[in-house]
């Protein structure tokens, strides 16, 4: 049964919003219990050094803490956190498995890192205390660039491992070589991608409370992915999975970072909590988000296009070093989503990638959303824009000459993706995207005459034109539930988080389609391991295709049984039967229909026998899991006026042509889209990490990084186009990150537009009005000589 | 640290006296002395806005005022938006936030509601740019900002 009804694809206001906007929805530090401590750490100042001691005596003495801890003091408890993501089965892959370590023992390796917990009646006493702590720790040489990184002689972020490669892959497909050899013309270029920060509002949080009657812990976490944290936690305690709960309540912005990372304090919290029998508390600051929580985006490409006359990719070839930070616990997910969405849209029959993972100094770099995407989109498109640029073609053309055809699909690209299978691209249907695109910009006038007439009266405006694909929706899973109760209300129950892509209400539609009840009488539950326990969480624009899927397929279920029980009631065979309005009838008769209350009512009976084997309710739990992900794609367009000589940026105009198969809800897609699109702004032109050599983050407050704003960011004109994926019955493919995808290379390339006549030429995101003002310099000068 | 000052504050037209150490934030103490944990903290240094709450009718940043500078004036947080009962029953502004797409994972959204209170009493029928003017004092992560605007100029009764 695929999934239609009056829900699906409709504009439905969010069942959540009503909690939210009161005030009223519960975030973990809205958590209060009785007798509840606070706990604060003690984050390492320097980026690497030796730990000689560290002395909490003087701590524990406050009046105020109850405890302070050291690694010493977590004995066996102490080891290296899980590694999340195995690397996946690449020929000839080397990964060096560094994972975090719940306190530091006797090195530091990052700014942030955790050295003491102090547990106090306050946060007030606790950060008080942090002050009496006495470290003895002595500076090593750091590792801040990434070249730096791997010359001989540089010092070693792990000094067992005798070089800070973390990971090495060679992925190829057909022969570049003979492809560089055919070409017309062959581009190189280095690319540059830099850091940014997640920076949901909300900062990480934990609340972690044993009840020693019930014999269970209870953790309250600003994680993505509370089944796996449950599990593992589990594991590390010594305790049944079913004696811990994990609760993701409402999360403030997820973006990647909240993902089941087994943080120091997610694994201390609960260990202190079990030692003190008391419920504790530790909710992130902002300083500390910015150095404790993960990052993303460090990477140097030295890439090449190898084209024919007629614009036609013959070939591809990367090679690029990808910073990992002081750790690698999630894997290899984020160069090898790189190395894949390169190749983006387009027909690439030879590609040679290869990439060294890179230990440094910094904050472990983990997914953020478009996790590593980006990169890939970035390079391929500026080497597009360049080729074009030198066989004198059309941007947008090159483009369109080398798109995938229709016919071309599944397509596989002969790598091996993320999710360990092989990168195959299930549907896409991309030239009428490109030429949406093309029109709702005004491609052609612009390019034709507008920009010339603009740049004739003095202004600098240029257009960016940019594809992409996203793979998405990747496995191994999620489960669901649906219940239909007496009330005749139905109530979803999903193992994944939420943090706020709408799932309240995207899941609700799915279900009162196939149910035929109201929307907001569908209830979902999200994130509490005691309501669903199977599956693995939100991230990867997967929840709406994988959690979707199954609430589809449970609730599929459960329409069976309401019709099975209805045709004993009602004396007629179940095909005869309709829901409608809830209630059940036989199809033409206008008596005798059954509220779906009535039913639930009824299949639990209280009295008397039932046949062997009934089950009782109307109820039904079902899984889904895809044979691998589905693939999202899209064209953004962009108009920029740019100042040469203040370098200031202006976005006139945004649009979007996106494929993200079937719309479940267009204002939650456009929501996502928008806001993608925002934070792919911001990483292109405000927002940047920056690190001194010595490995000290310059700009940790939302004061120095730079968060896109109300009129920094413009309104995104949209497009849908649907081409529904095959792989799963409600025919969806993710989007939460695709906004975020493209954003820079459009920017690039729109800039580079604008200041044609300068001459500018641009590799490098993110770019700032500074960094431009140099680059705007640099041209003229060598313009000069 | 253990002096205590007493404070007394009306909150959402509620008396409170309490005595409260004087480094105590603002927002700690309406989150967590006073249980309004609709307030957010996003940054403790006054630029995200999440915590922005109204003190005599004025949106100011509950991380950059300290609870003893509250006292004897008062203030109202975004439980004291809608009418009581705890209801479903939205503030028209908060409706229009529903309407619109305005918030997505909602942590941002009290204090922008709360900011945007004051403005639309003193901007009835804002433009768009003054809209963007106003929302600029707030960091918003999810939403891109185009359902914010959206909202205000439904809530302002305004042509979209």
């Amino acid at each position: 049964m695929t999934a239609t009804g009056r829900y699906m694809g409709a504009r439905v206001r969010r069942n959540e919003d009503a909690r939210l906007l009161t005030g009223r929805a519960l975030f973990v530090d809205d958590v209060h219990l009785d007798g509840m401590l606070h706990v604060a750490f003690l984050r390492s100042d320097y980026a690497h050094a030796l730990l000689r001691s560290v002395d909490v005596a003087a701590a524990r003495r406050r009046p105020g803490v109850v405890a302070a801890y050291t690694a010493a003091d977590l004995g066996d408890y102490w080891r290296p956190g899980p590694l999340l993501v195995p690397p996946p089965p690449i020929r000839g892959l080397v990964f060096h498995a560094r994972t975090q370590v719940p306190l530091a023992r006797d090195r530091v390796r990052h700014v942030g890192e955790p050295i003491a917990m102090v547990v106090a009646e306050s946060r007030y006493v606790a950060e008080d205390a942090l002050e009496d702590i006495v470290v003895d720790a002595e500076p090593l040489p750091v590792v801040v660039d990434l070249e730096a990184a791997l010359a001989p002689g540089a010092p070693l972020v792990h000094d067992d491992l005798g070089s800070n490669v973390a990971a090495h892959a060679v992925q190829r497909k057909g022969d570049y070589a003979r492809a560089r050899a055919a070409a017309h013309v062959v581009i190189a270029r280095r690319f540059r991608y830099d850091r940014g920060a997640a920076a949901a509002i909300e900062n990480r949080g934990i609340v972690a409370q044993w009840d020693p009657r019930a014999e269970e812990l209870t953790l309250w976490d600003t994680t993505q992915a509370p089944i796996p944290i449950r599990n593992g936690l589990a594991r590390l305690l010594g305790l049944l999975e079913s004696q811990v709960r994990v609760i993701a309540p409402f999360v403030g912005g997820g973006f990647g970072p909240k993902i089941m990372m087994f943080y120091p304090e997610e694994v201390l919290l609960p260990w202190a909590a079990l030692r003190l029998g008391r419920p504790l508390k530790w909710i992130e600051d902002r300083r500390e988000n910015f150095s404790a929580t993960t990052q993303e985006r460090g990477q140097i490409h030295d890439a090449e296009i190898a084209v024919a006359r007629d614009g036609r990719i013959l070939g591809v070839r990367d090679v690029f070093l990808h910073d990992t930070g002081a750790y690698d616990p999630y894997g290899l997910t984020v160069p090898i989503n790189s190395q894949c969405t390169l190749l983006g849209p387009y027909d690439v029959p030879n590609y040679a990638s290869e990439f060294t993972a890179v230990f440094t100094n910094k904050t472990i770099v983990t997914p953020v959303r478009g996790a590593g995407r980006q990169h890939g989109v970035f390079v391929i498109e500026r080497l597009l824009d360049f080729a074009a640029k030198q066989l004198g073609i059309d941007r947008a053309e090159i483009r369109r000459r080398n798109l995938l055809r229709p016919d071309q699909f599944p397509h596989n690209h002969e790598i091996i993706f993320q999710d360990s299978a092989p990168l195959v691209y299930d549907s896409g249907d991309y030239a009428p995207a490109l030429e949406r695109a093309r029109e709702l910009i005004g491609y052609d006038g612009f390019v034709q005459s507008e920009q010339a007439r603009l740049r004739a009266a003095g202004r600098h405006v240029g257009l960016g034109l940019v594809c992409y694909v996203e793979g998405t929706g990747i496995g191994p899973y999620e489960g669901a539930r649906v219940t239909v109760e007496p009330s005749g209300q139905v109530r979803v129950a999903t193992g994944v988080g939420t943090q706020g892509q709408g799932h309240f209400t995207a899941f609700a539609q799915i279900v009162a389609d196939v149910l035929d009840v109201e929307v907001d009488q569908v209830h979902v539950v999200t994130g509490d391991t005691r309501e669903f326990h199977w599956g693995t969480g939100t991230f990867a624009s997967r929840g709406a295709v994988v959690a979707g899927s199954a609430c589809h397929a449970a609730a599929v279920r459960v329409r069976e049984k309401v019709l099975e029980l209805a045709s004993g009631l009602l004396g007629a065979p179940p095909d005869r039967l309709e829901l409608a309005g809830g209630r059940v009838r036989v199809r033409g008769s206008s008596d005798s229909a059954i509220p779906l209350g009535e039913l639930a009512l009824r299949a639990n009976p209280l009295r008397g026998a039932v046949r062997p084997g009934t089950e009782p309710g109307l109820e039904a739990t079902a899984y889904f899991g895809p044979d691998r992900g589905s693939t999202a794609s899209g064209v953004h367009a962009m108009l920029v006026e740019v100042d040469p000589e203040t370098a200031q940026v202006e976005i006139q105009r945004y649009v979007v042509v996106h494929d993200c198969g079937r719309v479940i809800n267009p204002m939650i897609v456009e929501g996502q889209i928008q806001g993608g699109v925002a934070h792919g702004i911001g990483n292109a032109f405000y927002e940047q990490l920056v690190y001194d050599e010595a490995g000290q983050l310059l700009n940790a407050s939302l004061m120095d990084y730079l968060l896109p704003t109300a009129t920094d960011v413009p309104a995104v004109e949209m497009a849908h186009h649907e081409t529904p994926s095959p792989l799963n019955p409600v025919g969806v493919k993710g989007v939460g990150e695709a906004g975020a995808i493209p954003t820079g290379a459009a920017f690039a390339q729109a800039v580079e537009d604008a200041l044609s006549d300068h001459g500018v030429e641009i590799t490098e995101i993110p770019l700032s009005p500074n960094r431009l003002f140099e680059l705007i310099e640099a041209a003229r000068s060598a313009r000069a000589r | 640290m253990d002096q205590q000052v007493p404070i007394g504050v009306t909150v959402n037209g509620v008396r409170h006296e309490r005595a409260v150490e004087p480094r105590l934030l603002l927002s700690d103490f309406l989150r967590h002395e006073l249980g309004l944990t609709g307030t957010h903290v996003g940054c403790e240094h006054g630029v995200c806005g999440a915590c922005t709450v109204l003190l005599d009718g004025d949106a100011v940043r509950s991380c950059l005022i300290l609870a003893v500078q509250a006292d004897g004036h008062e203030l109202v947080t975004v439980e004291g938006l809608a009418p009581p009962g705890g209801g479903d029953e939205l503030h028209p502004l908060q409706a229009a936030f529903r309407e619109a797409h305005g918030l997505q994972c909602g942590f941002c959204t009290p204090g922008f509601l709360m900011t945007l209170v004051p403005f639309l009493r003193e901007h009835p029928h804002p433009s768009e740019p003054e809209i963007r003017e106003a929302l600029s004092g707030h960091l918003c992560r999810c939403t891109g900002y185009q359902g914010i605007v959206a909202a205000v100029r439904l809530a302002a009764g305004s042509a979209p």
